[in-house]
């Protein structure tokens, strides 16, 4: 069992089970529900950036939402000016990204520490927020895309099949693309932290002294993997556009960056499908608390936030992958117990 | 100096504000040359040590490391140069696994294939084949010892720093380490501070005493030892104990 969760055999698992999901999924679930998860799809790949500069890097960034803002800004003003989402697509990946080398160069060559790091990077994605909402009014315009401050740029026209702009994506086909792409950042990340690059950016985390003496640089290895982080983060803005077909400065926002935050503790860190799981559940339970009318979703939420800290302080991912060990080490108490934790 | 010399340090100096932890310390060291420093508490070794290492930046003063000038260089350039240090309290990755603590510490400076004969090498000279699935956040502080020296050992450097390597070890252990220093020792050169003074006799030829920031002597372990002064400050307490 735990054999199975790493390696290849793993990576090939998640495949299987993520298209599984992705051909099942539609033909059980009710269309308006569809719509929702897809959302839940998209937020899951911020998610996913965050778990890999936080919980592989150790580098807590309050402000994630940024990359992912960026991201849909980018994608909304250049589709907008184009038509053709292709070069928009790669916009929403690049942009951020530059943003977060720039961003990370200053930080971490000037080896800013973790509490700061944190503190500079909310404040960024809150400048950014009040930038973004003074940029109403005829003034604010790049080529034909209006900016529209606090408003945002409504109908931004959706992903088409590259080279032919009259090839839309539909809402379901959305879902299809974005689990797809949720899939790909997956598997992606996994063969990542299994190359050298991905041992060096973990063992930086575990003791970053020890990885300079032995002669990598951590400034470079922590910018890197930041930089990726701020690709992926935008990729999901891009697709959350597509979704809403409207962009604002709320993505920029104290509630949005403090969520990624939450799902990722929710999920656990140290692992690339806790902050899955997190963002899913997190979303779900806030979306059933917005049906009823007795309790306030955000003081519930809250709660269960608490809850969580103090009571599974690793997450749900990293407890329940704790749990199967143990369970398959008092099975097969002969077996030698290498390769103990799994990169999963 | 001469090309002999693989470490020389010029008037090296570190000021902490007011507090002088190292005052005009001009150290040679020679190609494979086997060095121990002593001193007491608060000498100076450790803050010597890290300004090798480029841990912390010397006040004044040159390093040069094969005639090459590397005061100014970070920690990572001066460990791609050839310099390893095992700090004195372990410094290790806890949360890996001891191949993999290795295996990090080998692709540093070699390719794929290279660095994994390497550290499957290395992992055997130091008896940690047995070991190589646990955490080392899970091991005993003497085993923690041994894969940070497995770790130094698998970057190849060319000149070793060790400080306190026997520290925590029982008297098996420290004995297979004065035996891994000396087969190290063939192809680089290691200076050691230690405080154990059997285990110095085991391994030293050069003795170089600090104290109070200063090279207060350099001689044979015999002189040393028979030197009034290094009794006096340092030597003598051990006497008491």
């Amino acid at each position: 069992m735990t054999a199975a969760c790493n390696g290849t055999g793993g990576i090939v698992a998640a495949v299987i089970i993520g298209l599984a999901l992705l051909v099942v999924v539609p033909l059980v679930v009710d269309p308006i529900f569809l719509i929702e998860l897809t959302s839940y799809v998209i937020l899951a790949i911020l998610a996913l950036s965050l778990g890999l500069i936080w919980g592989y890097g150790g580098i807590l960034c309050f402000g994630q939402s940024a990359f992912f803002g960026i991201g849909a800004y980018a994608y909304a003003i250049a589709v907008i000016n184009m038509g053709d989402s292709t070069i928009p697509l790669i916009l929403s990946i690049v942009v951020p990204a530059l943003f977060a080398a720039l961003l990370g160069y200053f930080l971490f060559y000037a080896r800013i520490t973790d509490v700061y790091f944190g503190v500079i990077t909310l404040t960024v994605t809150l400048i950014l927020y009040k930038l973004m909402g003074t940029t109403s009014g005829s003034a604010y315009t790049i080529g034909n895309a209006a900016i529209g401050g606090y408003n945002g740029i409504p109908a931004i026209p959706p992903l088409n099949l590259p080279g032919s702009p009259t090839t839309f994506l539909s809402l379901d086909g959305l879902f299809y693309a974005a689990g797809l792409t949720l899939l790909a950042v997956y598997v992606g990340l996994r063969l990542m932290l299994k190359s050298r690059f991905g041992q060096v950016v973990v063992a930086i985390r575990e003791n970053e002294r020890r990885a300079e003496l032995l002669g990598y640089d951590a400034r470079f290895y922590k910018l890197a993997a930041f930089t990726i982080g701020g690709g992926i983060a935008g990729l999901a803005g891009c697709l959350f556009a597509n979704w809403g077909m409207f962009i604002s400065p709320d993505v920029f926002g104290l509630a949005q960056s403090a969520q990624v935050i939450i799902w990722v503790i929710v999920g656990g860190t140290g692992t690339l499908l806790g902050p899955i799981v997190g963002c899913f559940l997190v979303q779900w339970i806030a979306t059933q608390l917005g049906t009823q009318q007795v309790l306030n979703a955000n003081l519930v939420l809250g709660t269960i936030l608490i809850g969580f800290v103090l009571l599974v302080p690793k997450g749900i991912t990293p407890t329940v992958l704790d749990l199967i060990e143990r369970t398959c080490q008092r099975r097969s108490y002969a077996k030698p117990l290498v390769e103990k934790r799994s990169v999963s | 100096m001469s090309a002999e010399c693989v470490l020389e340090t010029r008037g090296l100096e570190k000021r902490f504000g007011g507090v002088v932890a190292i005052s005009s310390v001009d150290f040679n060291l020679k190609q494979r040359e086997l060095r121990c420093l002593i001193g007491p508490n608060g000498a100076g070794k450790s803050t010597f040590f890290k300004m090798l290492t480029a841990q912390i930046k010397p006040t004044t003063g040159q390093i040069l490391f094969e005639g090459v000038e590397i005061t100014k260089a970070q920690p990572h350039q001066v460990s791609q140069l050839g310099i390893g240090i095992k700090n004195q309290v372990p410094d290790v990755f806890n949360n890996l696994t001891v191949r993999e603590n290795i295996s990090v510490a080998a692709r540093s400076r070699h390719g794929k294939a290279r660095a994994a004969a390497i550290a499957s090498e290395v992992t055997e000279r130091l008896g940690l084949t047995g070991l190589v699935g646990r955490l080392v956040g899970e091991l005993a502080h003497g085993q923690r010892q041994w894969v940070e020296l497995a770790m130094v050992v698998a970057l190849e450097p060319k000149l070793i720093l060790l400080d306190e390597p026997a520290a925590g070890m029982t008297a098996d252990e420290t004995n297979r380490t004065a035996e891994l220093i000396r087969e190290v020792n063939k192809t680089a050169a290691i200076v050691v501070v230690e405080h154990d003074m059997q285990f110095i006799k085991q391994i030293a030829h050069t003795v170089t005493v600090f104290h109070q920031g200063r090279v207060l002597v350099e001689d044979t372990m015999e002189n040393i030892q028979g030197n009034e002064l290094v009794r006096e400050i340092y030597l003598g307490k051990a006497d008491d104990d």
